[in-house]
């Protein structure tokens, strides 16, 4: 079932009572999110995206605007009427009843046609216990489970009545590490093999990037960027979607473009065709730095981290926003014999002043109003 | 061993207190109970027997206290509970009031047992000037005057259970609205995700979840319920065997120091008696809140 927010707004009243002004939690929300999905509300905490949740399962009462499941307008259906399964947080789980029992709550509340009898209900359960793989501790205790299989059991309760709608509450938050990337994955399969649209809140962008379909990237109540999320790291709308997205960060430069020329510091980096004079601000993505000998753009090598698969190199700049500037580059031949001019081991070495050069990825350079933080684009 | 010289010295004053005044009455209560016609004056016994208990248990008057103390512990106990209960649900689901409302259900336990007697007094007490404010309004609506203090034995319990329902019942509410309060709204959200009937959340969630705090009151309830004698003195007076409303205390009292006083060894006995009731119960509270578990 698609999920439709038309216009949404929701006020709650400051709790200062002095201030007599509404906070604005969700402010004009309008997108939708297509049946079958798997989207992901990512934002700082405290941007709405939690109540944006709440709108959506019934929880919370909008002050103004519409919610619509597929061609129905539900905004005034309680969310029991609303067939909406929710996760959350700290999962919900009754600590008194069992799984099986946290299972079957939900089923027990049935009323009228849609009651079931109590074999039915033990059928619904353990075929809701499968998809998660937890059939076999159908008889134990939450606080008997670790953080993950409560995570599941939560899941299979909010499926168990086969829900149009799935929605999932900082799904990941209260799970260690490992069990987060294992769970992320487990997330992705349930949802494809379900087919179930599935909206879920985040503030961990990268969570976020590995499993939607789709993010919708929100700040301060207002939605800044809706898309695939390669779509939206790549081309950001402004300086805080692109500081938002991406680890390690974009690094952010305080430049000038001077007759269609970047200049950062004292040396013109890129061309950018199309861009008036004047102050900048440059964002450029770590992956989009290439070593090179005569590269146009100076750093001042601070030190090495190697990863593996790819190298990072630290540096400094004096117009960097950040203490540090984080590019990785791919070591191929030639770059591994540059870096071991420049670097002794992880240090850098005492020869190194002014060595350490770059040409720039336009792809990967993006270039900010410096007030408003807007998009400026170039070719 | 200089450690544990150590941790005995920080337990001296504890368990020389204890010692004192909890530890050695108790077993000198106990060989009390057994010495046969102690005399007081003398301080002199004539053996060890068990007719103190034979004694006690085939006195009408303890048997009356037996029978008054199990009537008030069987009403009072369940009736408090169940409405501190109501009460607090109440009081945890308005908004507006509800500090007031707190405080009102709140003042009974801050105010004297014997101020609290003396409103009860002008509620039932038949004065030669009244006959107390309930019966004003038994006459409304037709009935005759009921002697509430001085009447019949049902008239008598009823004020006494009243009045100890009233005495208990701020505790409870005090204990069951912070209880109601622990309990995390997220249970509730998800209940109403999935469309739960509000007497089902109650049935579910909210009683399993307070269920220790309940089960708590109801223990404390029985033991306090079952050690009774000064709401008694405050409503009927001091002569309580006369009355008929003693409790098994109030006898244990009587036989100490009252009029017909001076029997250490029966009063020991009674309290003794008491001890192993109460213990009893207790056990099988304990036994049911550990299977409902």
């Amino acid at each position: 079932m698609k999920v439709v927010l038309d216009h949404l707004t929701k006020k709650f009243p400051n709790r200062n009572k002095k201030i007599k002004e509404d906070v604005i939690a969700v402010n004009d929300f309008t997108f939708e999110i297509p049946d079958g999905k798997l989207v992901g509300l990512l934002g700082p905490s405290g941007c709405g995206k939690s109540t944006t949740l709440n709108l959506i399962s019934g929880l919370e009462k909008p002050t103004s605007g519409k919610v619509y499941f597929g061609e129905t307008d539900v905004t005034e259906l309680p969310p029991e009427n609303r067939g909406v399964g929710l996760v959350f947080q700290n999962y919900a789980l009754y600590p008194h009843l069992t799984v099986r029992q946290n299972i079957i709550f939900p089923l027990e509340n049935l009323k009228g046609d849609q009651k079931l009898t109590k074999q039915e209900m033990n059928d619904r359960a353990l075929e809701a216990a499968r998809m998660v793989q937890i059939h076999e501790l159908m008889d134990r205790k939450p606080n008997e489970l670790s953080g993950g299989q409560q995570q599941r059991v939560a899941i299979a309760r909010a499926l168990v009545k086969m829900p149009g709608i799935l929605l999932l509450d900082e799904p990941l938050s209260n799970l260690d590490a490992r069990l987060r990337l294992q769970t992320r994955e487990e997330l992705r399969r349930i949802q494809t093999s379900t087919g179930i649209t599935t909206v879920f809140v985040t503030h961990d962008q990268e969570e976020a990037m590995s499993i939607s379909d789709m993010i919708v990237v929100m700040k301060d109540g207002v939605i800044h960027q809706i898309g695939k999320p390669q779509q939206v790291y790549d081309d950001p709308v402004n300086l805080f979607v692109a500081k938002f997205l991406g680890t390690p960060p974009i690094n952010v430069f305080a430049a000038r473009v001077e007759k269609e020329k970047l200049y950062i510091g004292e040396e013109a980096v890129l061309d950018v065709h199309g861009v008036a004079d004047g102050p900048v601000t440059a964002g450029i993505r770590p992956e989009g730095f290439l070593l090179s000998k005569d590269g146009e753009f100076t750093c001042e090598p601070s030190s090495l981290e190697v990863m593996g698969r790819d190298t990072s190199i630290v540096s400094t700049h004096s117009a960097c926003e950040a203490p540090a500037i984080r590019s990785i580059v791919i070591a191929g031949e030639e770059e591994v014999k540059l870096l071991d001019e420049i670097f002794d081991g992880v240090r850098p070495a005492p020869e190194s002043k002014g060595k350490l050069k770059f040409h720039l990825r336009p792809g990967k350079v993006h270039l900010f109003d410096v007030s408003t933080g807007d998009r400026i684009r170039f070719s | 061993m200089k450690k544990e010289m150590k941790a005995w010295i920080y337990l001296l004053p504890a368990i020389l207190f204890l010692g004192i005044f909890m530890v050695y009455p108790l077993v000198d209560v106990l060989i009390y109970s057994f010495e046969e016609g102690y005399n007081f004056a003398s301080q002199s016994f004539e053996g060890y027997g068990l007719f103190n208990y034979s004694y006690v248990l085939h006195d009408p008057y303890f048997l009356q206290a037996l029978k008054n103390t199990f009537i008030i512990v069987i009403i009072t106990v369940p009736v408090s509970t169940t409405l501190a209960l109501f009460i607090s649900l109440g009081l945890s689901k308005i908004k507006v009031l509800r500090n007031f409302f707190q405080t009102v259900y709140f003042l009974p336990y801050v105010t004297n047992t014997l101020a609290v007697g003396l409103v009860f007094m002008i509620l039932f007490k038949k004065t030669a000037y009244s006959d107390g404010l309930v019966n004003m309004l038994i006459h409304l609506f037709g009935g005759p005057t009921v002697d509430f203090i001085d009447g019949p034995y049902a008239a008598k319990m009823f004020v006494m259970c009243f009045y100890t329902v009233c005495i208990v019942m701020p505790f409870k509410i005090l204990i069951l609205t912070s209880a109601l309060a622990s309990v995390n709204p997220m249970y509730y959200k998800a209940a109403k995700v999935d469309g739960t009937p509000s007497w089902r959340i109650f049935t579910k969630i909210t009683l399993p979840m307070i269920a220790p705090m309940i089960f708590y009151l109801v223990i404390t309830g029985f033991i306090g319920a079952f050690k009774a004698y000064s709401d008694e003195v405050a409503l009927f007076g001091t002569d309580l065997n006369s009355a008929g409303m003693n409790t098994i205390v109030g006898y244990v009292y009587d036989m100490l120091y009252g009029d017909s006083g001076g029997y250490p060894s029966y009063a020991a006995a009674a309290a003794l008696i008491l001890f192993a009731i109460v213990f009893t119960i207790t056990l099988i509270n304990l036994m049911i809140s550990k299977s409902g578990k």
